[in-house]
């Protein structure tokens, strides 16, 4: 499974959001798309994901143009996690599950044995098999972040592209979800995630990849490429590096200190 | 249990529905015993039955014609209405995400009205108001979904506001018609049509309005787990691998067919779409694998019901659409305002 994007650029009107973006992520790998708000992260990820087909450029998985591909080609190609957000309506953590299966379930049926099957066992690989019975929409921001997960392993893609999945999440469960992600990646599946936090690139991540006024500002080994540098390029920020027994710590300077 | 456990397990949403069906069948029975001339609930059945099977007439030839002719389409009327609003209503709530949802939002009831108004005005038989109010309320749908998909941003809120902006165009259409119709004959008939009712209803009524029904519930029925899927909105449907556009698409022309077909033969009757499936999503829970049988079972009670009440209660008839929202509005507010607790 590989995921390749090559000399992508794409605009809103006049104005244009990525520039000549190249990069590719393979099986196992984990991708950290790094860099400030509205710099063209989540426009990246729709490109990918289909919803923005009027891009230059060309986007493939293991060789096949992405806008060839139908929709449930492409969702069993790519699995999208949103970042989480209170649902209009309240199911319970399988039925939210289920639904990754839309692709697997024919057209005017319901879901049978077999689809509950994928979905339990989805939920019991990210360790949320206890939450089944619960009220997806009643789950703290870590349960519903885990559930999501599921929800994209039951739809049986092996790459997984996340928008900012620990924003809303509180210190501890930001890396626990990271944990497991980072464990998936060693299963296998492709990642490719955003964050807003570039210690997360540097503790979790293979590959960076920052961006910059919508263009790649670095690209490679996060430990090689994240210095101070970059982020006073990145967020305007002066930071330090502080070595620790885990590896580089980001420290950033108070204002006037 | 823990409170934050409040979804019915798929067992008790199944449950409930079959609950359901045999309070329906009961009430079914029931309201042709109701009226001015008595018939024994015992030869209500042997009159219905003696349709399908050859049973000797024990009963006298007046309450044959009472139960088949006056008081059999009226109450398939009111069930068939009453189903077919509250699953339109329950459908319009997934493809819009939002529970406010209901079967006039994209202007079928306004579009259904102007058409009556239209056909009362020039003169028109029952038979031509009921064609009227229905092309009328298929076409500004149609409008609506032409101009709401042409705007630019979420597609979604663009249509839910040319609904909007269409239905007022056309009950100010309706309101220029009253103002011209004459007020000794015409005035009051629009009047009467537009609070909704099932009096008078006959069996060419039941007819009309059966095919378009069942060409509506058909689908909604065999795509209904899908529903789900549309609750989450266009980006995260998609990715999953399920074409939003067409399904919308689907949804809305059978919800629309469905308020359409009901308005046409009743008038008026708001709540029903609202109401019903808020109740419903209570007792079996939002997922429209439960939520659309219920749907449609617990709105053709609550309609049969109250059409109960609206031709018993008084003397003189009351419209039925006056008591749904006697009826429908303070049980709404209930809800609302309810302590939520496990049901």
């Amino acid at each position: 499974m590989r995921l390749a994007v090559e000399n992508l650029s794409f605009s809103y009107g006049a104005a244009e959001v990525l520039h000549d973006i190249s990069f590719f992520l393979e099986a196992g790998e984990f991708v950290s798309v790094l860099g400030p708000n509205g710099v063209g992260k989540s426009t990246l990820f729709r490109c990918i994901l289909g919803s923005l087909p009027d891009y230059e450029g060309i986007i493939t998985v293991d060789g096949r143009d992405v806008r060839a591909l139908s929709r449930r080609e492409r969702a069993k190609a790519v699995a999208y996690i949103p970042q989480i957000h209170r649902p209009t309506f309240g199911y319970s953590v399988l039925d939210t599950v289920l639904m990754g299966l839309s692709r697997q379930v024919r057209a005017f049926s319901q879901p049978k044995k077999e689809h509950i099957a994928l979905a339990e066992d989805a939920l019991r690989r990210v360790g949320a098999e206890h939450l089944k019975e619960r009220d997806f929409s009643r789950l703290s921001g870590g349960e519903q972040q885990l559930v999501l997960i599921a929800r994209a392993i039951a739809q049986q893609s092996h790459i997984l592209v996340m928008d900012e999945p620990t924003s809303s999440l509180d210190y501890g469960n930001q890396f626990r979800i990271l944990d497991l992600i980072r464990k998936l990646a060693d299963e296998g599946y492709g990642v490719l995630l955003s964050t807003h936090d570039p210690q997360h690139a540097l503790r979790y991540a293979d590959t960076l990849l920052a961006l910059h006024e919508g263009r790649i500002a670095a690209h490679g080994v996060p430990a090689d490429l994240l210095d101070a540098a970059l982020i006073r390029r990145l967020y305007g920020v002066e930071a330090e590096l502080v070595p620790s027994s885990a590896g580089p710590v980001i420290v950033p300077k108070r204002a006037g200190k | 249990m823990k409170k934050t456990n409040l979804i019915p397990s798929n067992r008790r949403a199944r449950i409930t529905i079959l609950i359901m069906l045999f309070g329906l069948l009961a009430l079914f029975l029931f309201s042709f015993v109701l009226g001015r001339y008595d018939v024994p609930v015992s030869d209500v059945v042997r009159i219905l039955l003696s349709r399908i099977f050859p049973i000797k007439p024990t009963w006298e030839k007046n309450m044959e014609i009472a139960v088949l002719n006056i008081r059999l389409p009226r109450i398939l009327l009111a069930c068939l209405v009453g189903c077919c609003l509250s699953v339109s209503g329950a459908s319009y709530q997934s493809v819009f995400q939002n529970p406010m949802a209901a079967p006039d939002i994209l202007g079928a009831s306004s579009g259904a009205c102007f058409g009556a108004a239209l056909a009362i005005l020039w003169g028109q038989p029952k038979v031509g108001v009921t064609a009227f109010a229905f092309v009328f309320s298929l076409l500004t749908v149609v409008l609506v979904y032409l101009i709401g998909s042409r705007t630019r941003g979420n597609p979604v809120i663009g249509i839910l506001l040319a609904g909007i902006m269409i239905s007022s165009l056309f009950s100010a259409g309706t309101s220029y018609i009253k103002l011209v119709a004459d007020p000794s004959s015409q005035l009051p008939e629009i009047t009467y049509w537009l609070m909704g009712s099932l009096s008078g209803a006959r069996m060419g009524d039941v007819g009309f309005a059966l095919i378009p029904m069942l060409l509506g519930l058909a689908p909604l029925l065999a795509l209904r787990w899908r529903l789900n899927v549309l609750t989450l909105g266009e980006e995260e449907a998609g990715a999953i691998g399920v074409n939003t556009k067409l399904l919308r698409l689907v949804t809305v022309l059978c919800a629309t067919l469905l308020t359409a077909a009901s308005v046409s033969v009743s008038g008026m009757i708001g709540w029903v779409g609202l109401v019903i499936p808020h109740l419903c999503r209570k007792l079996v829970g939002n997922n429209c694998k439960y939520l659309i049988p219920a749907s449609m079972v617990f709105g053709a009670i609550f309609l049969l019901l109250v059409d109960n009440i609206s031709r018993n209660l008084l003397a003189t008839e009351i419209p039925i659409g006056i008591l749904t929202a006697f009826v429908g509005a303070p049980f709404f507010l209930y809800l609302m305002m309810r302590k939520e607790r496990a049901l």
